[in-house]
């Protein structure tokens, strides 16, 4: 018997700072189709409302690390975006 | 480890936990909230942190500091809200001679401007508030 591979992957994405302000939510989970990538869940949430003030490739990690935009999503991944930092 | 604190930061205890005999330079970089911004006056501020991320990329920060320069380091950053003069940052570094203790002290603290998810925002004298964003700074310069 085989399994058919999921055709969608749910992420979990957070948001932070002044993103959060813009978008008006600090977390969201999006379903997204099999094979998206990082730059598929900056683009779902530019087209919410207030995602227009998101840059078009902000900083992103996956599961606590850096991430680039092209990095493949896995089910259950953790999707932070970063606005520019500012400790120190 | 907690190197994220939402309590303030003692710089002692910091300087202890990196000396030793062998070790004859000690740099300290303390960072303290300043009472102006681009001209306007700061009352305040609020930190926030991306917290698991910002403990891991720290001590990432950390351990390569350690492995490039041989040096004992450690590091507080604090979040929450802070007046002016608390300090915000402290990064020790202690080493067998001042060269390597000085540029271990420098990279932990350039690295956590530039890596670590930490956010401010200040408090203006003007009963304002604002995200600091240091890229804009920098486009505007």
């Amino acid at each position: 018997m085989t399994t058919a591979a999921p055709s969608v992957v749910t992420v979990h994405v957070l948001l932070f700072a002044s993103y959060a302000d813009a978008l008006g939510v600090d977390t969201l989970d999006l379903t997204l189709p099999a094979g998206s990538t990082v730059g598929t869940v900056i683009e779902r949430l530019r087209a919410l409302p207030g995602g227009d003030r998101l840059p078009l490739k902000p900083l992103c990690a996956r599961n606590l690390a850096h991430a680039a935009a092209g990095d493949a999503l896995v089910a259950g991944d953790q999707i932070a975006v970063l606005p520019p930092m500012a400790g120190g | 480890m907690d190197l994220i604190t939402d309590r303030p930061i003692e710089l002692a205890p910091l300087v202890a936990s990196v000396q030793s005999p062998e070790r004859g330079g000690v740099a300290v970089f303390l960072g303290q909230v300043r009472n102006h911004h681009e001209g306007r006056g700061v009352v305040g501020l609020e930190y926030s942190a991306y917290e698991p991320m910002a403990e891991a990329e720290c001590a990432r920060i950390l351990a390569e500091a350690r492995s490039r320069w041989g040096a004992a380091v450690a590091l507080r950053h604090r979040i929450g809200a802070l007046s002016v003069g608390d300090a915000a940052v402290a990064v020790v570094a202690a080493s067998a001679h001042r060269e390597s203790a000085f540029a271990a002290c420098r990279y932990v603290i350039e690295e956590v401007k530039r890596r670590v998810p930490i956010w401010k925002r200040e408090h203006y004298a003007d009963g304002s508030l604002a995200w600091v964003d240091p890229t804009a700074t920098l486009q505007r310069t």
